[in-house]
């Protein structure tokens, strides 16, 4: 079978690989990029909210508005796309031989470099052990969320929200407009996870009670979901004995957090970072097999479809530009203190044709009045104040590369 | 009526009151009292949903208010969004509701689903 050939392939087809693709066209490669779905956009179809876009085009857009705006400029680039297909596996050879399949059969594709854009997923009940049966009625919150803005299906009458990350307050908010009631957002820690603006906009607005400390713990109903059992956590966690409450409902929605999605990454054999749970990068965001480029929630689950578009600018730009350069990789170290939970890039490749290097870090914890410190051995290299700093926010730091010829040591001081 | 709020301007989070005489407390800057104003007074929100099509493989396509629209006017603005069956290949902009409920405000459509 003749595979055909292309300089870089992009593998999915949400903001992270759209901007990849635009980026790498822009810059001369010839693109090809793959995605499973029959249309563009990603997840961004159904975040039918707005708020998306304000710092990339300073305004409030809604998801599919955000979409296809790169969506246009990825068809006025002509750039190759293979629709409703599915990477199967990938071999890396001289080149990289990818196995796809989709209504045609199977077929092989080859390519210099590789762009790996896959998304992530969500976290379901099984994974944050709740006991009972197996009724209907329970979805994750992306699921309700294609149901309700894709489908224009209601998949609840009665709903109980488990986690308050913003997914989950949005869906609270959705399926209350569409005339279900939500009996409440039960959150295991002690702070809301999603943005303060959506406990007020989504939840105040409509007096849907949030319960802090409190978990589900259990749920009933043979066919369908009649109900679920919740229970307080004391500080560490644990649950609290004599606090089971039932509360009768038809539907649970689970949005207890999302991964970012590797398989095709673990079958290359790309090293993998245990924070982040996507591949370690260098500020080109090149894995450690070189030629192999990742970006967006693939990557890091982030907080703006912002920070993901600008992803694939910078693995986009960077690999069409090392297809004519192709200089050798040298690495400097990029060290965090044990108030960062992570920092993005791992590493520093001091051979980049990226002049700047942008780093995203997010906190373990929050902090007030702080400094987020760079230093080169004894010197230092930047030193941001500010007022406040949120495990739920990321913060990005631009510097640039001329100055980081050595291991960075970062901190919160 | 409700005399205190949670500011959501900035992550300060100012919980912002109104005494009996309508005079404003506990915000830190100008913009959490000009947000507590408009609140207090009229609070208003930009509501997102979607409508009904004709199309089967587009059941639905999703919709915005072109401006804010009074907190108090959402639940009827939802039962306007109802009434919509959109029938032509409409895409981003294209009003479905001119002028919803009196208010100047327009529903728009937020996706080219239709036109793909």
């Amino acid at each position: 079978m003749k595979s055909k050939h292309y300089d870089i392939v992009v593998i999915g087809g949400g903001p992270a690989g759209l901007s990849s693709a635009i980026a790498a066209k822009e810059n001369g490669a010839e693109v090809l990029l793959i995605e499973r779905e029959k249309r563009l956009g990603g997840i961004l179809k159904q975040c039918i909210h707005d708020g998306f876009g304000v710092t990339r085009f300073n305004e409030r857009l809604t998801g599919p508005e955000y979409a296809t705006r790169d969506i246009k400029q990825f068809k006025e680039l002509k750039i190759e796309a293979m629709l409703s297909s599915f990477v199967l596996d990938i071999k890396k050879e001289d080149n990289f031989i990818l196995t796809i399949t989709n209504t045609n059969g199977i077929s092989k594709v080859s390519a210099n470099k590789l762009i790996l854009a896959m998304g992530c997923r969500e976290r379901t009940a099984k994974q944050v052990f709740i006991h009972g049966t197996r009724p209907s009625g329970i979805f994750t919150a992306g699921l309700a969320q294609q149901l309700v803005n894709i489908e224009g299906l209601m998949p609840a009458k009665k709903a109980v929200i488990l986690g308050s990350g913003d997914i989950g307050l949005i869906m609270a908010r959705r399926l209350t407009l569409e005339g279900a009631e939500v009996v409440g957002v039960y959150e295991i820690k002690s702070t809301p996870s999603g943005l303060k603006r959506n406990i007020v906009q989504c939840l105040d607005d409509f007096n849907i009670p949030l319960h802090l400390q409190t978990t589900v713990t259990r749920v009933f109903g043979e066919k369908r979901l009649t109900a679920v059992e919740v229970m307080k956590v004391d500080e560490k966690m644990n649950l609290i004995s004599g606090t089971e409450e039932v509360i009768p409902c038809d539907t649970l929605i689970v949005s207890v957090g999302l991964i970012p999605e590797n398989e095709l990454s673990e079958k290359l054999g790309i090293a993998m970072c245990n924070a982040t749970k996507g591949p370690i990068v260098d500020n080109n965001l090149e894995t450690f097999v070189n030629g192999v480029y990742s970006v967006g929630n693939a990557l890091s689950v982030n907080d703006l479809v912002d920070y993901v578009s600008e992803n694939g600018v910078i693995a986009g730009s960077a690999a069409a530009s090392s297809l004519k350069s192709g200089k050798e990789r040298t690495f400097v170290s990029v060290n965090a203190n044990k108030d960062i939970a992570y920092i993005i890039p791992q590493k520093l490749n001091l051979n980049s044709d990226l002049s700047n290097v942008t780093f995203y870090l997010r906190s373990k914890g929050n902090f007030t009045n702080k400094k987020i410190v760079f230093k080169k051995g004894s010197k230092i290299l930047l030193s941001k104040f500010m007022k406040w700093i949120n495990e739920t926010e990321a913060i990005k730091i631009v510097l640039e590369l001329k100055d980081l010829n050595e291991d960075l040591e970062v901190s919160i001081e | 009526m409700k005399n205190e709020l949670i500011c959501i301007i900035c992550p300060n989070s100012c919980v912002i009151t109104r005494n009996a005489s309508g005079n404003l407390s506990g915000h830190l800057c100008k913009r959490g009292l000009d947000f507590a104003l408009q609140e207090f007074n009229d609070p208003k929100r930009s509501i997102t949903s979607t409508v009904r099509t004709k199309f089967t493989d587009i059941p639905v396509v999703s919709v915005r208010t072109d401006k804010e629209i009074s907190k108090d006017l959402i639940f009827a603005l939802m039962e306007e969004l109802k009434k919509v069956i959109v029938k032509e290949r409409l895409g981003i902009g294209d009003i479905v509701i001119k002028n919803v409920l009196d208010t100047d405000v327009n529903i728009i459509i937020t996706t080219n689903l239709l036109k793909e």
